[in-house]
């Protein structure tokens, strides 16, 4: 089966050198250097296309990723552009490939291995925590893993609860893991593209239902070369009366609450995190020495969730500053359901952070 | 083989055993039952007379389903995977096999090379430092495990009665083939020069050892010897070793992955992820395993079923695809011989080979393990001596005229002080500093742990006599 694909792809390989060269670089040659806008599916195809593009080593392995395009298209073109040999279908294991990726990655290639969803990135756990994460320490700097983790995580639409758990504070309490969550195009693309450049493992939670979402992208973004730093957060909205701390879809909630609160006199301070671990916790307190109160916002259950760890960084570093105690917004600690109107009860939504926020604001009134 | 089976503890198993044996001889008894009409499964009398029938209607049937495969054109279908030949009689197929894969040897029980076999033979120098190598495992194992008995180690294991397994695969492989062990391999880092002095820094995680006292004992790893480090988690080297092997190939390189896992390894999930895979990308992965009959104290019967009824660990390379052999592990000549091919074919061809090496694990599964609670102290000593690896090697390279007891004698002394000069100084020598605990988790030691460090380091300072002095700050 291999060998047909081969021969179709070398096929298509020609014919498509001459006609299309990818998506990275139509939409460098579409978009002049005025702002424009760029979705977070085309950012992140576009990252993966001029990291595989600039070094060799980079390649690509998951469920569907290939003749099918990518599950949900990200890694469209990618198979067409470069081959079967660095855009590998893989049969249904998910231990057997992140495994074969863990191990490619011991001996010097850069995989980037897709889970259709982190929630199937279960059954490869041993060695992304086991493997991945700890190797360089065991072998005391000997055997280095520079392997991508990405796909999905979190809440989808009506998709169960096998299907909408969300993994970043799993993932984030584990040492020698890095965990990036963007949030916007800017993100997808900057951080993307350092995760790959990354000696250290990265787990690399996007979010289904941002794929198909439109943010302006600066000229400077659109470059090749262009990264965003890992462990930084991002103010998205400079505030002085609270704190609003979220990340990945939840960055879009928060924006939406500090509207609705800057109307009611309420001026916000919106931080998305952009990396889970390392966690930005200098940004973090600096704001809530400011503000004085702080909101913490995710879409992962509340026990031992990230909202948890932030609270405890505020608390350990700031505590003098706070005027009000940290409101921790969390989805519900259920299973996901199905039907939609229980489905919205069980996860965080605009109004929940407005409440929280004027909690957090008449408090110590 | 038989005989270790003999004393198994299941009892029933036992039974069943016996009494299918003897019904087979009387089959002609037994003519007219037929699968359809059989008593139930519980009983071992209805066990084997299942068993019985199934064999029988499948010779019967075996002449008809012959025709249907040889005509062509209308007697198949066109289905995805393939075109398949198709039969009006319903038969399964045995979960029980007639015949056991033979085991490929050439050496007898006493190590006299068995007449009109053709090999490819380790030359005499070759020859002298396996057997010498297999002693330096042998006399290494025995004194770091009275260590650990002393107290003086925390954890080791041995490789003991798998000496031949251990050294003859190193002989074979190339040195730029890196290896993926499971954790009974040390023999390997010993051939390819892993010194003594490094094993027991290693154990003893001292400030020399690469390991900078990170993992437990036994946990060797060397990138210089293409030795990946030894991981806990079973058979998660497998589908690791098809990545390595991806890597040598999009290389081009001349070399390839070996992975090795025991009889246990083979039940887990890593196994067959691995096997499927490497197969499914043409990896170049020689994949070994040591079936020694045991798993801690799980004995082969309770580990799969196919070491009852069907074959062991050989049968299942077909099924994925791959090429496989079962080799005696106890005969280090025909190790070498099989191990030599087998790395041949898939460096060349590009594609998995499976080598099922059968011997018997003499020690306990490591010092945490008393074996004489779950086997018999006979068995174990049985093994010990017929048919152990060292003694055949050793009986040959003698024949040949290429040994001698004194060199054996003087060499095994040499050995033996070496190997506890290296257990002196490691013990003396002062464990890793500080910043070993937490150097190595990224690339770059991120600022958090920086700080951590910073912190813990003003701690010490100022509670000095709270903190162990053996610490080099």
């Amino acid at each position: 089966m291999l060998g047909i694909l081969r021969q179709r792809v070398a096929a298509k390989f020609n014919y498509a050198l001459n006609f299309e060269q990818g998506i990275g670089s139509v939409a460098l040659r579409a978009f002049s250097s005025s702002a424009n806008k760029m979705t977070v599916r085309d950012a992140i195809n576009s990252a993966l296309d001029e990291e595989m593009s600039a070094d060799p080593k980079v390649f690509m392995m998951g469920e569907e990723v290939g003749e099918y395009q990518g599950a949900y298209k990200i890694t469209k073109g990618l198979l067409d552009k470069y081959g079967p040999q660095r855009v590998v279908d893989t049969p249904i294991t998910e231990a057997g490939f992140t495994g074969i990726g863990v191990g490619a990655a011991y001996h010097g290639l850069r995989p980037v291995v897709e889970f259709m969803t982190f929630n199937f990135s279960m059954q490869a756990i041993d060695h992304i925590i086991n493997s991945a994460a700890k190797s360089n320490y065991m072998s005391s700097g000997q055997i280095s893993v520079p392997i991508v983790f990405r796909g999905p995580n979190g809440a989808a639409s009506g998709v169960g609860a096998q299907h909408s758990q969300c993994f970043a504070a799993w993932f984030g309490s584990c040492p020698g893991l890095k965990v990036l969550v963007p949030y916007s195009a800017e993100d997808a693309r900057g951080l993307l593209k350092a995760a790959i450049r990354d000696p250290d493992p990265v787990v690399f939670l996007e979010n289904e239902l941002l794929y198909g979402e439109s943010f302006p992208v600066s000229a400077e973004t659109l470059d090749s070369s262009f990264c965003v730093p890992i462990g930084k957060a991002k103010i998205e909205r400079e505030g002085k009366d609270v704190t609003i701390v979220a990340y990945s879809k939840m960055v879009g909630f928060s924006l939406q609450a500090a509207d609705i609160l800057a109307k009611e006199g309420i001026n916000a301070e919106v931080i998305n995190l952009r990396s889970i671990r390392p966690l930005d916790r200098s940004t973090i307190n600096t704001s809530v020495r400011k503000t004085n109160r702080i909101v913490t916002v995710e879409e992962g259950f509340p026990q031992h969730g990230v909202g948890a760890e932030i609270c405890a960084t505020v608390v350990e570093d700031s505590f003098e500053y706070l005027d009000a105690p940290v409101e921790r917004i969390a989805g519900a600690d259920v299973p996901t359901p199905y039907a939609a109107n229980i489905e919205r009860m069980a996860f965080p939504q605009v109004e929940d952070i407005v409440r929280a926020a004027k909690r957090a604001c008449y408090r110590s009134r | 083989m038989g005989s270790w089976l003999a004393r198994s503890r299941n009892i029933q198993y036992l039974l069943k055993r016996n009494i299918c044996f003897f019904d087979k001889t009387h089959s002609l008894l037994h003519a007219n039952s037929s699968y359809k009409t059989l008593p139930p499964y519980e009983t071992p009398h209805g066990f084997c007379a299942s068993v019985l029938s199934f064999r029988r209607s499948e010779s019967t049937m075996a002449g008809k389903q012959a025709q249907a495969d040889d005509d062509d054109g209308n007697q198949s279908i066109e289905f995805p995977g393939g075109r398949v030949g198709f039969t009006t009689e319903m038969d399964f197929i045995s979960e029980v096999t007639d015949k056991r894969v033979p085991c490929y040897r050439l050496l007898d029980d006493d190590g006299f090379l068995i007449s009109g076999t053709t090999f490819e033979q380790p030359d005499r120098e070759t020859a002298a430092r396996m057997y010498e190598s297999m002693l330096s495992l042998q006399i290494m194992d025995t004194i770091f495990y009275e260590a650990q008995r002393q107290g003086r180690l925390s954890f080791y294991l041995t490789s003991t009665g798998e000496e031949a397994i251990n050294i003859a695969t190193a002989a074979a492989l190339s040195p730029d083939d890196i290896i993926l062990p499971q954790y009974r391999e040390p023999g390997i880092l010993l051939w390819r020069g892993f010194s003594m002095e490094e094993f027991a820094s290693q154990c003893f995680g001292t400030k020399d050892g690469r390991g900078k006292g990170r993992q437990m004992p036994v946990h060797y790893g060397s990138n210089s010897h293409n030795f990946f480090t030894v991981s806990s988690p079973i058979a998660t080297q497998l589908p690791q070793a098809a990545g390595v092997a991806y890597s040598l190939k999009m290389d081009g390189k001349e070399a390839c992955a070996v992975a090795f896992t025991g009889d246990g390894g083979t039940s887990e999930g890593d196994f067959h992820a691995g096997m499927n895979f490497a197969a499914v990308m043409e990896a170049p992965v020689l994949f070994i395993c040591r079936n020694n009959g045991w798993a801690i104290s799980t004995p082969i019967s309770q580990q799969f079923r196919s070491s009852i009824n069907s074959d062991g660990v050989v049968v299942k390379g077909q099924a994925y695809g791959i090429r496989s052999i079962r080799v005696d592990g106890n005969d280090a000549l025909a190790v070498y011989s099989a191990i030599r091919a087998a790395r041949e074919m898939v460096v060349r061809e590009q594609k998995p080979v499976l080598v099922e090496a059968l011997t018997y694990r003499v020690g306990h599964h490591s010092t945490s393990d008393d074996s004489t609670k779950y086997r018999s102290v006979s068995e174990i000593e049985q093994w010990r001596s017929t048919g152990n690896p060292m003694t055949r090697f050793r009986n040959w390279v003698l024949a040949n005229g290429w040994w001698t007891d004194e060199h054996e004698t003087e060499l095994r002394g040499t050995i033996r002080k070496q190997v506890l000069k290296a257990i002196q100084v490691a013990e003396k020598t002062h464990k890793p500093p500080l910043e070993d605990l937490f150097s190595d988790v990224y690339d770059k030691t991120p600022s958090n742990l920086q700080e951590q460090e910073k912190s813990l380091r003003e701690t010490i300072n100022k509670y000095k006599q709270d903190f162990p002095a053996d610490v080099p700050l």
